[in-house]
């Protein structure tokens, strides 16, 4: 594995194994130790966590702050820093309470029930761009034509931000999450997007629609209980966390059902296997490779390991979500699993808010797409973007 | 056996209802749990693996269960 050249400490992240395949440097780690030293993109060193037990105990336990203020927080790219800012906090980054009171406000837009209601909108949105992959001609890319557009088009439509303004936020919200910019782009791209969010929440008083936007507006800032940079964080929190990473889990996962055809048969044969599809897609390709960052607010133990006040921890979901104690053959992509306890979204006060949104728009993407174009096949040509903080596809070329 | 969930530790994940929404939903308003029917009859070891795995599922450790209803609501 590459090591720091100074400490001999490995490097983090770790390259993939290949495309589909997470770094084998977890197995590795996992069985040796259960916290590993490491050093981050800036020099800084962090514990990495790989078992499946320990990453779970770890991000449901009080004494691991998400706050990224906290001395010792691990960065894991210019990216991130940049995303986390300096003044305004999403409640991703804070601590109870005041995290549980922000995403409280959140929570009845992401109820499964009121989800389950949006699949008629799902449905023709996803519609919409399989004819623009069909007639974007043979071979066409499924990643522009298809897997990112219907996460944006989505949480457009839910949040109430303009589908015409995509292209300016989709550039911006992949300077925020890339590392191939540096930390200036990537903290201009999120300063535009708070201007954006605002000016667009000025205009939501005015003009109020059902949407997400403006019932923060009219409920939650009038009353005086969310203050417009804090309505701005979470705006912005909602707009780019949904639409990456949604984009990259459809891209990845019509890859990896025409890699795996005795499983894509299985789902064939059983439309209703969807469900328990999505679920090991979520566990097999674990895209948020970079882990989760945590900082120690005392000493924890950890097996024999102290990890001390002050300390960076960063828990790798996409380790847990192989370790073989947990998922027997963990590398065999077997869409029967059960149980699946995956910890794709996370776990604890922070698991993913927009899972509901997240799983349906999956189901939907997938069933429809195949069900549209049965012949849907790889060309053999596709890019893969293992330097984003969440992995995927810059590239998918399929033809029918 | 008894269902025994506590909103106050609740962040409206729904992993619960949707997992098993005959025995759990989400509150309209909060997103925090409600437990719609706390009383689990069935013998039957496939509703009941389905109950643990709504409890571990849980990333607040929000569920437990109890052998009588009275500590339900607390």
């Amino acid at each position: 594995m590459p090591v720091d050249t100074q400490t001999q400490i490995p490097a983090f992240p770790f390259d993939r194994a290949d495309d589909l395949t997470p770094p084998r440097e977890y197995e590795l780690l996992r069985g040796n130790s259960p916290a590993a030293r490491i050093t981050l993109y800036n020099g800084a060193e962090a514990w990495l966590l790989t078992r499946y037990e320990d990453v779970k105990a770890t991000l449901s336990d009080h004494r691991f702050s998400a706050d990224a203020r906290n001395p010792g927080f691990p960065f894991v790219s210019a990216a991130l820093r940049a995303s986390v800012g300096q003044k305004h906090i999403p409640f991703l980054r804070l601590d109870p309470p005041e995290h549980d009171r922000l995403r409280r406000m959140l929570s009845r837009e992401f109820i499964v029930k009121r989800i389950d209601g949006l699949r008629p909108a799902i449905e023709s949105i996803v519609d919409r761009f399989i004819e623009q992959l069909l007639a974007a001609g043979e071979p066409a890319d499924l990643i522009a034509n298809f897997a990112l557009p219907i996460p944006s088009a989505v949480i457009a439509e839910l949040l109430g931000v303009p589908y015409s303004d995509h292209e300016y936020f989709q550039e911006r919200g992949r300077r925020m999450l890339s590392s191939e910019f540096t930390l200036e782009e990537s903290a201009r791209a999120v300063v535009e997007l708070r201007e954006y969010l605002g000016e667009l929440a000025d205009r939501k008083r005015e003009d109020p629609g059902d949407d997400v936007l403006s019932r923060l507006v009219l409920e939650r800032e009038s009353s005086g209980e969310l203050h417009r940079e804090d309505l701005k964080s979470s705006a912005l929190l909602l707009l780019i966390a949904g639409h990456e990473t949604t984009a990259n889990m459809i891209g990845l996962g019509v890859y990896t059902l025409l890699r795996h055809p005795d499983q894509h048969a299985l789902l064939r044969a059983d439309p209703e296997l969807i469900g328990k599809v999505v679920e090991e897609l979520l566990r097999f390709l674990s895209i948020v490779h970079t882990g989760v960052p945590r900082v120690a607010l005392e000493d924890v133990r950890i097996g024999d390991t102290l990890i001390r006040r002050g300390e960076g921890v960063i828990a790798s979901v996409t380790a847990a979500n192989w370790d073989g104690s947990t998922f027997a053959e963990p590398q065999r992509f077997d869409i029967r699993r059960e149980p699946n306890r995956h910890l794709a979204f996370g776990f604890g006060i922070h698991q993913c808010l927009g899972q509901p949104l997240a799983r349906k728009e999956l189901e939907i993407a997938l069933t429809r797409l195949f069900d549209r174009i049965p012949t849907l096949r790889l060309t053999g040509d596709q890019t893969f973007g293992p330097e984003k903080s969440v992995y995927g596809l810059h590239s998918l070329r399929v033809t029918w | 056996m008894y269902i025994d969930a506590d909103p106050g530790l609740c962040i409206g994940s729904g992993q619960c209802a949707r997992l098993l929404p005959r025995h759990f939903a989400q509150d309209e308003d909060s997103g925090t749990v409600v437990v719609v029917d706390a009383e689990v009859n069935s013998a039957d070891p496939a509703v009941r693996a389905r109950l643990v795995e709504v409890r571990d599922s849980c990333p607040v450790a929000a569920i437990e269960f109890a052998t009588t209803g009275e500590r339900n609501g607390k």
